[in-house]
């Protein structure tokens, strides 16, 4: 109950936001509020009591895309962070940093995937093939 | 696991022309409000960059616009923009401008003038500093067309483990284009070549993501021999026509077999130097593997990390798609590129049970040196069941592609591993 208010909250913001941001342009986008399996549809994002947090400090600078396809431990995490910090001007993060460590590590940990996966057979769209001429 | 971590990898639903220039940014005021809504002490916002205050909240209306670009292409990033295609989307011999993969590293420029666009040519092994128009480069050396492959070093990166950081191409950051331009060499023995010359590098007009202009993205070259390789361009066109945006409009570096981001984009500026260039992305551990081979895991330090510079080997299925469902009696036919760093690829292979035999498929020769090549091959299945084609090539100096992934590397380069496509064979 508590996020649906947040995200209640924080709609009529967003809108001023976006319009500030696109100079008044009107644009198709996916309903913020949306939440599916868990993941904040508009950013791919996992969805917990910390995605806002993360979102409002990871995206300001890059896309989410930069999480959602990374996977490390929580130091492999925390050397992004340092990374970050030494080379994009990313400032100390203070209070919030364990609090993100623990987000990425959680949701984006690296699985044991081997040396060679199977295909990945969900993925597949099976279709009928004719002979070439 | 590549397909399942690209799952999460949405696609910008709609994508409409904007200024690039004040993406991510809004006016100051508003770091505070966002903290009272979360509840979460911003604690960082005094030590952002003056004007410039996170906006956070806008995740999906600030995907950088992929013009030009083919809408199946498949986004791993959009700030900077990193997009590759889907194999089967690469069959063309020579791949469609829209289909060229994208590696942005910063934010392309905008308000190109091509009356006004140069080109400098300096450094500490440079004769004098030179500077040309497009119109001098244009008419003042002779023009070359090659037909070029590019790949991106990381290509192939999403299938380490444990996993390396950055973008997680999978099979598709790779593309044969044909590139005209005038020869480096030429502009370079123009300008003049001390004989302390030992690596050229070069710096483009894109801009970095953090909106500071005194920071370089990437700038990256090549030693001073492969500058001087006949197939070494300054080019100005992709396919017959303009380059694309995306791909370095209007000028960019071209250096076949070698990664990607040697081929410096939007070039405005070469520098002959005396040592090996130490632009951003050529130092640490950027496009770099470790010296000495090491176990999957293991720290490195800088050191101990040399820069790549020969592709590996490598093959690509780009008919049929994945998936192909057919009849026991029908034939199969598939087809696809092969390339590698240097030299010709020699033969490629094919695999119907997992690598246990292997038969060979009919090969193309390159166009020219760096063109990939051409396989294809026919085949029938001795029964119903779940196959996977497998390909396989093998440079002029006997090296093949590995069915494993090859040795582990903290950053996740040179993926070669053999490319499969599923295919299952049904009753006739």
């Amino acid at each position: 109950m508590k996020k649906l208010t947040i995200s209640l909250l924080l709609l009529p913001l967003m809108c001023a936001l976006c319009y500030n941001c696109t100079d008044g342009k009107v644009e198709t986008k996916i309903d913020d509020s949306l939440i599916e399996n868990g993941i904040h549809v508009a950013t791919g994002l996992a969805y917990d009591e910390n995605f806002e947090l993360v979102r409002a400090l990871c995206t300001s600078c890059h896309s989410a895309k930069l999480i959602t396809q990374n996977r490390a431990t929580r130091e492999g995490w925390k050397d992004m962070i340092v990374w970050m910090q030494k080379t994009q001007k990313l400032p100390d993060l203070s209070t919030a940093e364990p609090i993100v460590l623990d987000y990425l590590a959680k949701h984006y940990a690296p699985e044991d995937i081997g040396r060679r996966s199977n295909l990945d057979m969900e993925s597949i769209e099976w279709y009928e093939l004719s002979e070439e001429e | 696991m590549k397909h399942k971590r690209s799952k999460n990898i949405k696609s910008p639903k709609k994508q409409s022309p904007r200024s690039l220039s004040r993406r991510g940014f809004i006016s100051k005021g508003t770091v505070s409000t966002v903290g009272f809504v979360l509840g979460a002490e911003m604690v960082f916002a005094k030590h952002f960059p003056k004007g410039l205050t996170p906006i956070g909240l806008l995740e999906n209306d600030i995907a950088d616009d992929l013009i030009g670009k083919h809408k199946d292409l498949i986004i791993l990033n959009d700030r900077p923009v990193n997009a590759e295609a889907p194999p089967h989307l690469l069959d063309d011999n020579i791949t469609p401008r829209d289909l060229f993969f994208v590696r942005n590293n910063g934010v392309p420029p905008t308000d190109i003038n091509v009356d006004t666009w140069t080109l400098t040519i300096e450094g500490e092994s440079a004769e004098k500093t030179k500077t040309y128009t497009l119109k001098d480069l244009k008419t003042k050396f002779k023009e070359h067309s090659y037909q070029i492959t590019l790949e991106c070093g990381g290509n192939g990166r999403s299938e380490y483990n444990p996993p390396a950081k950055g973008n997680q191409w999978s099979l598709g950051a790779v593309g044969c284009a044909t590139w005209t331009g005038i020869r480096l060499r030429d502009v370079l023995e123009d300008v003049g070549v001390k004989d302390s010359a030992v690596y050229i590098g070069y710096y483009g007009k894109d801009t970095h993501l953090s909106g500071d202009a005194d920071k370089k993205t990437i700038s990256r070259g090549v030693p001073i021999s492969k500058a001087m390789e006949d197939e070494s361009l300054i080019a100005w066109s992709m396919n017959g026509e303009d380059l694309p945006m995306h791909n370095g409009y209007p000028l960019r570096l071209i250096f076949g077999g070698w990664p990607a981001s040697c081929s410096g984009k939007w070039l405005e500026k070469i520098v002959i130097r005396d040592k090996i260039h130490d632009g951003p992305k050529m130092v640490g551990q950027s496009y770099r593997v470790p010296c000495e081979t090491v176990a999957p895991g293991a720290k490195v330090a800088d050191e101990d990390m040399c820069i790549i510079e020969e592709m590996p080997v490598k093959s690509l299925i780009t008919y049929p798609r994945t998936g192909a469902s057919i009849k026991l009696n029908q034939t199969l036919s598939i087809r696809g590129h092969a390339w590698c760093g240097s030299s010709a690829v020699s033969t490629t292979e094919y695999s119907i049970d997992f690598g246990a035999t292997w038969e060979k498929c009919t090969l193309t020769k390159p166009a020219n040196r760096h063109a990939w090549q051409h396989f294809n091959a026919k085949m029938k299945f001795p029964k119903v069941g779940y196959y996977e084609v497998w390909a396989r090539a093998t440079d002029e100096a006997g090296r093949s592609q590995p069915m494993i992934v090859p040795g582990w590397n903290p950053k996740g380069y040179l993926n070669n591993a053999c490319h499969r496509i599923a295919v299952r064979v049904t009753a006739s």
